[in-house]
């Protein structure tokens, strides 16, 4: 279902509400939200937050809305498209904050945003629950902006994660230590290829290849190549969507034989699996859910009943999870209260698709799958903080 | 005395300009700021592309030496805000030296697609620099700075770029340019050096792009390349200062205010389908205002005199 | 060997990006900055034919270079040929160009982005190919072959038949072209049809091998001009030529050097080649 459809189908849900309880129709409360609709984060956003927003919507004003003030009002979601425009998402933000008034904010899509928009939340008191947003910044940052809270865990653990499932599979005879190593020249692939190298090499690994891209390069054959003439017995790659399907596609081509390979945005899309089929049969990959919790099955059918569509294997389920935080802390406090709320945010756990949510002092949750692996058309969580649901990872074997 | 009550009446206006953030919400103080660092990028690039008439895409270059140097100065080496705030005008200034003797002598379309492929450019090489032999931690622009500090910066530049555009107007060098702008053969013939008047004002448009990047660096806390080398910036500076027109130096300036104000309605009106819209409004200005504003106004003018 | 066939691979992409710019711009003198949102149509037909009833791209192809044939000689004619008119010297007509065809670019994003909004990625003969001691994608050399054959088949009517030699003759001097009787608007809008067939066709093929999206059409834009001016405005055995240089230049620097420079090095030859040509690898000197 593609974007006007969505509004279509959120303004009909809007209506029948309207007309179902005409008489005694409440107020809606408003929540804002600046999207990128087009731009280069669009493709993931439409991927990861559209259509939770969609099925979140419909499943509370499916139960007649928000319980506050002991009467139930409806959710409503104004929405902005910032074209993944800094400047612009600041200005939509303030457009929310200061000329729709709407009573909360989802939290947008990016490291960048999240930051960019932070204090204009913090001034007008809205508590970011931010999802899709990685940094080893966490405590600074939220002593900065005490409404803030982190979800999706922090670079180094997500390094950590790697690095952990590459020394089961070593100290299983599965790899060696040598591990070939690229990453996408862009804040996000710098970042994590920093943090990797030192970990790496303190976990006793060798990097026998280590080389970046430029974001937009239209062919990583010479990559791919480089790579496997470094003989490598595992490769990972810290990249963005489009690039994560090209060195996939180029690991095919070349017969890239490694028996750990992991990629990072973009594995846990549906669209991986749907693009390479069997071929990526132990694929490692950022993210990862264990799909086989009740909360978590309901949760995925759902999402494909209302979306018309799969939620991705990754953060599809935390924003959904960082909705119902944001809807079980506002039914707690009862009240349209800001400030109340990021109160209850910080003194209370939440049950969600992903588990319990409890934030630390530092608004961080410690629990996130850091690593998947396609198992069987699925998406497994082989590696994670504080969930210890995950299981062990497996060889890769092949690529036919 | 007129000149007395003329410069009386635009320091009012200055300081009317400066009290805003006083009076106004977040919401239009964030337009403000938006008009405020269009003004004085589109302004700066028709000091240097009105007479020479050379369409420059570069701003986003300079502008994202400006964001990057402040954040890679503070977040690798520890540099306060405003050190790198004072250093990233004069590296771009001396890139734009280097770059306009390279190439203004580029005829018009090699020099336009130069200039463009030149952010992306700088952006590669940043990235690659950033990558292999600078931190890893994430380019934070971490400051106790508000919005209406950057507004109150902002506005210090672009006042500094209309004196300077002013003072330039008066000066030899301006009698230079003018003659420039109407014919360069004439130019040369009375013995003015036009290659090196074009590379200094090619290097104040970078010195000024660069200051404006630099300090709306803490607006965002957290810089990517990928973002503030942006080739969209260098179309939307040329197309607001086209719009309002290059040949007075108050021109950009109607070009920005509208440009803006229109922006922020269709992005607010059309929420899920602002791209396509905004393409339709561009359309309806480059038909419906082929001069500009100052065109405009000018046609006007002469219609209501009989 | 390696570096050379995946190169020259590459540099068959990058023909088939820059090829139907090089039309538009040098014969029609309208430069397109919606011309990478044509190729993602382009993609875009194919990825939907795909999925949807499982077309192959090759035949999608067929389809889709005659629509965007019409599609773009409607462009000409209702949208650019008044800039045209209207314009007094060509610098007018440039700055008039660039600024309506940013707009059509907004508007063309957005188009598609209501229509998808996620990456258009799918595998069509992503299967490995073994060339003279070197392993290929399938998909890849079958673009790249298609992009030969296209720039032979531009090529040869340019240069052996009338209807090209009109061309060619409007791309050195309209005026001129008008004083011997050539209808130069009518040939004009032909050639930068033919140029949105060639770009859309373009994007089926490049849909294949790179995941797009709604908003990536601009990194083509900037790779098609960038190409185009090389070569020299108007020439395709120019853009041709600057296409494989370009290819081959970013493959041995990826594979020799370091990939993270492979677009840098791109821009540097572009600015090498300026300022030892300022014209471009084969320009008039007229632009």
């Amino acid at each position: 279902m593609n974007r006007r459809n969505f509004a279509i189908a959120s303004a009909a849900v809007a209506l029948s509400f309207a007309f179902s309880e005409a008489p005694q129709a409440q107020e809606p409360i408003k929540f804002g939200m600046v999207a990128h609709l087009s731009g280069p984060l669009a493709g993931g956003e439409a991927v990861t937050h559209l259509p939770n927003v969609q099925l979140w919507v419909e499943e509370v004003n499916g139960r007649g809305g928000l319980m506050v003030d002991g009467k139930r009002r409806p959710v409503e979601i104004v929405q902005y498209d910032d074209k993944t425009n800094p400047a612009e998402h600041i200005k939509a933000v303030q457009r929310l904050a200061s000329q729709d008034e709407v009573d909360f904010m989802i939290a947008p899509y990016g490291t960048g945003f999240n930051i960019a928009a932070a204090p204009i939340y913090a001034r007008y008191k809205y508590p970011l629950v931010a999802v899709t947003a990685i940094t080893d910044e966490i405590h600074e940052l939220t002593d900065k902006f005490p409404n803030m809270f982190f979800t999706l865990g922090s670079t180094s653990g997500f390094v950590e994660g790697v690095t952990n499932t590459l020394k089961t599979l070593q100290s299983k005879g599965v790899i060696g230590d040598k591990v070939a190593m690229v990453n996408v020249a862009d804040a996000f692939g710098i970042e994590l290829a920093g943090v990797a190298r030192e970990k790496f090499k303190e976990a006793g690994f060798n990097i026998v290849y280590d080389k970046s891209y430029p974001l937009g390069t239209p062919d990583l054959s010479p990559v791919m190549k480089g790579a496997k003439a470094a003989a490598p017995d595992a490769f990972v790659a810290w990249s963005y969507p489009p690039d994560s399907f090209a060195l996939t596609e180029q690991a095919i081509i070349e017969d890239l034989d490694v028996k750990a390979f992991y990629t990072a945005v973009a594995t846990a899309f549906p669209a991986y699996g749907g693009k390479f089929g069997n071929a990526i049969e132990g694929n490692l990959g950022a993210g990862g859910v264990n799909p086989n919790t009740d909360a978590m099955k309901a949760y995925r059918k759902r999402h494909q009943d209302v979306t018309g569509k799969a939620p991705d294997y990754w953060a599809s389920a935390t924003y959904y999870s960082a909705l119902q935080v944001l809807e079980q802390a506002i039914e707690g406090v009862g009240k349209v209260d800001r400030e109340a709320v990021t109160e209850h945010i910080k003194n209370n756990a939440f049950e969600t698709v992903i588990g319990t949510i409890r934030f630390d002092k530092h608004n961080n949750s410690e629990r996130y799958w850091s690593v998947g692996q396609w198992r069987g058309g699925q998406f497994v969580a082989v590696a994670d903080t504080g969930m210890g649901d995950s299981v062990a990872p497996v060889a890769k074997k092949g690529w036919k | 005395m007129p000149d007395i009550l003329r410069g009386g009446a635009i320091l009012l206006a200055v300081l009317a300009v400066a009290a805003l953030p006083l009076l106004a919400d977040g919401y239009w103080l964030s337009i403000a700021v938006t008009i405020m660092m269009y003004t004085a990028l589109s302004t700066s690039w028709a000091l240097f592309s009105g007479p020479t008439h050379y369409i420059a895409l570069s701003t986003g270059a300079f502008y994202g030496i400006g964001g990057y140097l402040v954040a890679t100065g503070m977040s690798d080496f520890g540099t306060s805000f405003w050190t790198m705030m004072a250093i990233a005008p004069f590296v771009a200034a001396l890139l734009a030296g280097a770059i306009g003797i390279a190439t203004l002598r580029l005829s018009g379309v090699y020099f336009v697609i130069f200039t463009l492929g030149l952010a992306e450019m700088i952006r590669n090489l940043v990235s690659w620099v950033q990558n292999n032999f600078l931190g890893s931690k994430g380019l934070y622009v971490l400051t106790e700075l508000e919005e209406r500090h950057i507004y109150w910066m902002l506005l210090a530049v672009t006042l500094a770029v209309f004196l300077f555009g002013w003072r330039l107007g008066r000066s030899r060098m301006g009698f230079a340019l003018r003659i420039l702008g109407n014919d360069e053969e004439v130019a040369r013939h009375v013995g003015i050096d036009t290659a090196r008047t074009k590379v200094l004002l090619f290097m104040t448009t970078g010195f000024f792009a660069a200051l404006v990047g630099a300090i709306v660096a803490p607006r965002y806390y957290y810089i990517e390349p990928n973002v503030v080398f942006s080739p969209e910036l260098s179309f939307l500076v040329v197309i607001m200062a086209l719009l309002g027109g290059t040949r007075r130096l108050y021109g950009p300036l109607l070009g920005v205010i509208p440009f803006t104000l229109l922006w922020e309605v269709v992005s607010a009106s059309f929420p899920s389908a602002t791209t396509m819209v905004l393409g339709l409004a561009f359309l309806l200005i480059v038909y419906l205002i082929p001069d500009g504003v100052t065109g405009l106004i000018g046609k006007l003018r002469k219609r209501s005199v009989p | 060997m390696d570096v050379v066939i995946s190169g020259l691979l590459l540099g068959g992409a990058y023909a088939l990006v820059a090829m139907g710019l090089n039309l538009q711009y040098g014969v029609a003198r309208i430069m397109n900055l919606a011309n990478g949102e044509i190729l993602i149509l382009g993609g875009l037909a194919a990825f939907w034919a795909f999925v949807s009833f499982g077309l192959s791209p090759l035949l999608t192809l067929v389809i889709v270079a005659p629509l965007a044939f019409i599609g773009s000689w409607a462009m000409y004619k209702l949208l650019l040929r008044p800039l045209v008119r209207r314009a007094k010297t060509r610098g007018q007509l440039e700055v008039d160009s660039i600024l309506a065809t940013f707009g059509i670019s907004f508007f063309l994003v957005g188009v598609m982005v209501s229509l998808r909004a996620e990456y258009f990625t799918y595998s069509f003969l992503a299967t490995p190919v073994h060339l003279l001691g070197t392993t290929v994608a399938a998909n890849r050399l079958v673009a790249a072959l298609i992009a030969a054959a296209i720039g032979g088949a531009l090529y040869l009517w340019l240069n052996r038949s009338r209807p090209g030699m009109a061309v060619r003759a409007v791309a050195v001097s309209p005026e001129a072209a008008g004083l011997v009787g050539i209808n130069v608007d009518r040939v004009s809008a032909f050639a930068f049809a033919l140029g949105g067939a060639v770009t859309a066709l373009g994007g089926c093929l490049i849909s294949t091998f790179v995941t797009l999206d709604a908003s990536s059409g601009v990194l083509f834009t900037m790779k098609a001009l960038i190409i185009v001016i090389m070569g020299g405005v108007g020439d395709i055995r120019g853009a041709i030529i600057a296409a494989l240089i370009l290819g081959l230049v970013e493959t041995a620097v990826a594979s020799i050097i370091d990939p993270g420079l492979t677009l840098v090095a791109a821009y540097a030859i572009f600015l090498a080649v300026l300022l030892f040509r300022p014209q471009g690898l084969f320009g008039q000197g007229n632009a």
